[in-house]
């Protein structure tokens, strides 16, 4: 019982990671149709980037704000700057450029930092939580921090008129410009934002796979798979499938486990987590491509 | 009386292809003028080029202020309200937010809140259905908050493209008498593009005739309307 309590624990833990991930790449998806191959490294990058602050003397809850004032920075530059030429650009393009941004953030890092394994220090005391050996107070910080993040975008985007209007920039960039709305301001502080989220969810990450430039690519097929499984045009959807994604895959290494256990025969295992995640992307989209929470775009001809 | 819109010699692409070559009109200050036309006539284009989403050459005037080359988004702030072809309803986002959404640029609260009960006055099915999501909402009403969407801008020259289109006609003839009403006691500028030509010289004082990008007939609507082949081309009688 202590077992699967402490792999349904991690499994949010995970699971809060995957649901930031799957949150950015479904924001950037949901305003400008494409998907930011290079999300994981950037997240990569602003884990090194809090590291450096906090190597250089600043305590951690100096470092994460900082590290998020400069990720969003950078998420700006980069859809003002690198994207904005590529509006009418075609598909494959866009794809090679974002494929261009994830090789220079990935090589960036390794050359500032090298590829030597750091460990990150976590803001939370490395104790399990009231003693009780199931969660350990990192563990709740994670889901604490991103559940934290969601409440706070959910509110921007539902009651203030900003929010309002990104909205509306996503949904019909036409009808929006009618009404005044600078549509190209709006894509750049959505970029912003997903990079933003995006930093969180590196920072909050790195004290357990420790920080080396490889730490987010694997991760990132979580979020993916997170963002499938909800609805790639959901970010309400997208944050469950995060969650949905990191306890399932949890819950069918402990199966395995518990079947290794009482037959002998090693069925699935801790070795095939992501084997499981992707597993479960290809089931959705087979029954449902819409994902659980997503809803299919019908167009009138 | 000056002149809230003054075109000059428009023309207007789609591309490489011309849509407009070179047309002329312009509306007086709390008028209302219309742009008749058959189908590919290059009414919408018109409108679409007055707000910069068109490649456009030429001099268009806003109350004396040029906007050629300006983003849709500048020309919108001078104080155009545009009530597109197919209405351009957020519809995933509920009334209220529609309505919201069009107040974004505006500063002044207490404006934006007297122009929500004034628009909630002409059409109060609307404060019925304030929470509902846009997309449910059903054709006519769908129009009523296209319509009310640009009166949130606060505008002083709507342009409407074919408000009729797709609406059963009592509705129309209800839309008609609120766009009237609009342009009587909020003295807004109207510039209407309509298929239903007849409907349209009802309600407008002016008429520009367009046909493939070109202005063909221009006079007050009591002209348009008598003409004979106006009436035998566009009337059908």
């Amino acid at each position: 019982m202590e077992q699967l309590l402490q792999q349904v624990a991690s499994g949010l833990a995970n699971g809060a990671i995957y649901a930031l991930l799957a949150l950015a790449l479904v924001m950037i998806f949901v305003s400008t149709n494409h998907i930011n191959f290079a999300q994981g490294e950037m997240a990569m990058f602003s884990a090194f980037i809090c590291w450096q602050f906090i190597d250089w003397g600043y305590p951690f809850w100096i470092a994460l704000p900082a590290t998020m004032l400069f990720s969003f920075t950078v998420g700006v530059l980069i859809e003002r700057i690198i994207l904005r030429p590529l509006h009418t650009a075609p598909l494959l393009s866009v794809v090679v450029v974002f494929i261009g941004l994830l090789a220079i953030f990935h090589s960036l890092a390794g050359a500032i930092w090298t590829h030597t394994i750091k460990p990150f220090p976590s803001p939370f005391p490395d104790v399990s939580f009231a003693g009780s050996g199931i969660i350990g107070f990192h563990q709740i910080g994670m889901i604490l921090v991103s559940v934290g993040m969601l409440v706070l975008l959910f509110c921007f985007f539902r009651f203030t008129s900003l929010g309002l209007a990104m909205r509306a920039a996503a949904l019909n960039a036409t009808s929006a410009r009618l009404v005044g709305i600078n549509v190209d301001w709006m894509l750049a502080l959505g970029w912003g934002l997903a990079a933003t989220v995006g930093s969180v969810a590196g920072v909050l990450v790195a004290p357990v796979v420790y920080l080396e430039p490889n730490m987010m690519a694997g991760i990132l097929l979580y979020g993916f798979a997170g963002a499938l499984v909800g609805g790639i045009s959901s970010p309400g959807g997208a944050v469950a499938g995060g969650f949905i994604v990191g306890v399932l895959e949890n819950m069918v290494a402990y199966l395995g486990n518990q079947l290794e256990r009482a037959t002998g025969v090693y069925l699935i295992g801790n070795g095939e987590k992501l084997t499981v995640a992707l597993l479960i992307v290809i089931t959705v989209l087979t029954l449902k491509p819409s994902g659980l929470f997503g809803h299919v775009t019908v167009k009138r001809v | 009386m000056s002149n809230i819109l003054e075109v000059k010699d428009l023309k207007a692409y789609y591309g490489p292809s011309q849509a407009l070559h070179g047309i002329s009109f312009s509306l007086v200050q709390g008028g209302i003028t219309t742009l008749l036309g058959a189908n590919g006539a290059g009414k919408t284009t018109t409108l679409r080029a007055i707000c910069g989403m068109v490649r456009a050459e030429g001099s268009v005037l806003i109350d004396g202020e040029p906007v050629t080359g300006k983003p849709t988004e500048a020309v919108v702030r001078l104080g155009v309200g545009h009530v597109p072809e197919g209405r351009g309803t957020f519809t995933e986002l509920s009334v209220e937010e529609n309505l919201r959404v069009a107040a974004y640029t505006r500063r002044d609260r207490s404006a934006v809140a007297r122009d929500l009960e004034m628009v909630f006055t002409y059409f109060p099915r609307l404060k019925e259905r304030i929470a509902q999501q846009a997309g449910t909402l059903s054709g006519g009403e769908q129009q009523m908050l296209a319509i009310s969407r640009a009166l949130m801008l606060g505008p002083r020259l709507m342009l409407l493209d074919e408000p009729s289109f797709g609406l059963a006609p009592l509705i129309v003839q209800e839309i008609f008498r609120i766009m009237r009403r609009i342009n009587e006691e909020a003295k807004v500028s109207m510039l209407l593009v309509e298929q239903n030509a007849a409907l349209a010289l009802e309600l407008a004082d002016h008429a520009y005739v367009l046909e493939t990008g070109r202005v063909v007939m221009s006079g007050t609507s009591a002209d348009v309307k008598s003409d004979e082949q106006i009436r035998k081309s566009y009337l059908g009688y």
